[in-house]
């Protein structure tokens, strides 16, 4: 089975849980932003949370299928259009053949996923079948989708997970807010900033400026001080500056003390900014369906509380899967 | 001997939220916290720890990446202060690694052009990075930049930013490094394998897109290969690793031109020859040293 690409939207790409282990020669983790919609919309679709998807930023693709096919759309919200006529997001939608898919305008967050049972096949690239779009590679032919591509459907999902869920619950689908608190913990270079510095990152409001893509998000707010000090050699000149390094996935750095940004799943593995906190690995898909001019606000969390947040995140997907598990 | 070679204080640890140990082994540049970045990252990597999904040794750091469901954060990092503890003992400071040739075509067109579409992010719009680089350096001219810039080695000091991107450390001594500030504003474009320079480090930008380094030229070859055509890429799509010792090779129109024939019909290959780094000897006697190590390409 495959799908056929009428209209691309406006930056649809196939993901997946991402690629590890390449972080090292500068190849991002990659995979879904927000990695608990594209999990529902999987489950919702009968397949297990490794098969790749399609995710949609603001405008979703026009397409059609060529068999009887079983898809799910989760994530931000917006009117599914089967043949014109609108069904529902957070559950299971079977298609005929020649069946046309679109989509309206998203009314909240960002991104939303397509689930197709059997799951997007495209070849696997150093262990995953994501996208990454700045070195071209995986996904479809390493690109957003355009118009006429046809992507073939895996068989593997012709039988239903055993463990799929038919429906999601309202209680435990993502929420799509204008005001968000992201737990982030303290670290990495933040001696670096001034107290005030230090003090204004974790009480201002932040705004989500409209740059903000799958590698990183540029915050608006006050100006953050940095302690002036003699640079180290190799440094470069800024106050803001260290030998380059590499970068944690969902880091806060501030060049010139202005404009934070948090990297994200496709984030720049290293570089010469100063890292001051990083988003702890729950509020990742948190920060994923920010849309832009959500007010934010930076809350301090330690380990033990980043941890705890982990373990009720897995409670939440060991309840989506149902009894079965995963 | 090995203590001075290495003499650094102990690293410092700090967590990148739930799923990253930063170890930042010194705050300055050096060839000593570079190299034991490297060695701490090998021997991190040799103990093969179940939980562990990235080791990305940089400049003058070290970043880990695991998941803490599989390895708690403390087992985490006492196995790292583990390793750099056994790094420490070492008394040998080596590295078995290979000197690669990579061609040059030195103030190219394409990076010159690139140069002036974004003049007005530059701390000096008039003249090209080239002619800044040299001011910067108290050159005479940006031919003795160009001059400097290839006659001595350089050490592959990370891996990093984009796929495949080394960044490049010069092994000479420290008032020999050539320093260039990067752009005020950086660019939103760089042409693929444009060769740039930022502080200290030189680099190789390995796909086309946004980069704040000052641009010197352009290489010849490919360092990124997704789809593996040429040999060199048969084991992997990223070329350049951590430890590899780069020499430049200025190229005219005409060379390079001819080496852009050789990758388009899939025959070119790197000149390289395998090398034994010695840290010690680097840094005692680097000019000496330099001429040494570049030998081997000749098959010396």
């Amino acid at each position: 089975m495959a799908i056929r690409i009428t209209e691309p939207g406006l930056a649809t790409t196939v993901q997946d849980t991402g690629r590890p282990g390449y972080y090292h020669v500068g190849i991002p983790q990659g995979g879904s932003m927000d990695q608990l919609s594209a999990e529902m919309a999987n489950a919702l679709a009968g397949n297990t949370p490794a098969e790749a998807v399609l995710e949609c930023t603001y405008i979703g693709p026009r397409f059609t299928t060529d068999a009887d096919a079983v898809i799910a759309v989760a994530g931000a919200p917006v009117d599914v259009l089967v043949n014109g006529t609108p069904r529902e997001q957070w559950t299971r939608l079977e298609l005929a053949v020649g069946d046309e898919v679109s989509f309206g305008m998203i009314r909240a967050g960002t991104r939303y996923y397509i689930a197709v049972q059997g799951g997007i096949d495209v070849p696997v690239v150093l262990g995953s079948r994501s996208t990454y779009a700045l070195g071209a590679m995986g996904g479809f032919e390493g690109r957003t989708l355009k118009a006429s591509d046809t992507l073939d459907v895996g068989t593997a999902g012709s039988e239903r997970h055993a463990s799929a869920a038919d429906f999601i619950d309202e209680s435990l689908r993502p929420t799509f807010a204008k005001q968000i608190t992201v737990r982030v913990m303290p670290g990495l270079y933040d001696h670096r900033l001034t107290e005030e510095g230090l003090d204004t990152l974790f009480s201002a409001t932040w705004q989500l400026t409209p740059v903000a893509d799958r590698t990183g998000l540029r915050y608006a707010g006050p100006s953050v001080s940095w302690k002036p000090r003699v640079q180290p050699f190799g440094a470069g000149s800024d106050p803001s500056n260290i030998v380059d390094a590499g970068y944690a996935i969902g880091s806060i750095q501030i060049p010139g003390g202005k404009e934070p940004i948090v990297l994200h799943r496709d984030a720049v593995s290293g570089g010469g900014y100063a890292m001051v906190a990083t988003v702890i690995s729950s509020d990742m898909d948190l920060l994923a369906r920010s849309a832009p001019g959500t007010q934010t606000t930076f809350t301090p969390v330690t380990m033990e509380e980043a941890l705890a947040a982990r373990a009720e995140g897995k409670q939440i997907r060991s309840r989506i899967w149902g009894s079965a598990g995963q | 001997m090995s203590e001075t070679a290495l003499h650094l204080d102990a690293a410092r640890y700090t967590w990148g939220g739930d799923e990253f140990l930063f170890v930042e082994i010194a705050e300055g540049m050096s060839l000593a916290a570079n190299f034991k970045a490297n060695a701490m990252a090998a021997a991190l990597g040799s103990r093969d720890l179940s939980g562990i999904t990235d080791i990305c040794p940089a400049n003058a750091s070290l970043l880990i990446r695991f998941n803490p469901d599989d390895l708690p954060p403390s087992a985490l990092e006492e196995a790292v202060r583990g390793v750099e503890a056994e790094v420490a003992q070492m008394s040998q400071h080596t590295l078995q690694t290979r000197i690669i040739e990579v061609p040059v075509w030195y103030d190219d067109p394409y990076t010159r052009e690139t140069g002036v579409r974004f003049r007005s992010g530059h701390q000096r719009p008039e003249g090209n990075d080239l002619d800044f680089a040299a001011e910067e350096n108290n050159l005479a001219s940006p031919a003795e930049f160009i001059s400097r810039h290839h006659e001595s080695p350089w050490l592959v000091s990370m891996v990093g930013f984009v796929a495949g991107l080394p960044f490049m450390f010069q092994i000479v001594p420290q008032e020999k490094q050539l320093e260039v500030p990067k752009y005020l504003s950086p660019r939103t474009d760089t042409p693929a394998l444009t060769v740039g320079h930022g502080g200290c480090f030189a680099c190789i930008y390995s796909v086309r897109g946004a980069g704040g380094y000052q641009m010197f030229g352009i290489a010849a070859a490919p360092i990124f290969d997704p789809a593996q055509r040429l040999s060199d890429f048969d084991d992997f799509m990223i070329f350049f690793k951590p430890g590899d010792i780069v020499k430049f090779k200025p190229v005219d129109e005409a060379e390079y031109r001819e080496i852009q024939e050789l990758v388009a019909d899939g025959s070119f290959t790197y000149r390289q020859a395998p090398v034994v780094f010695d840290l010690e000897r680097a840094l005692a006697h680097p000019t000496e040293y330099n001429q040494e190590i570049m030998e081997h390409l000749n098959g010396h």
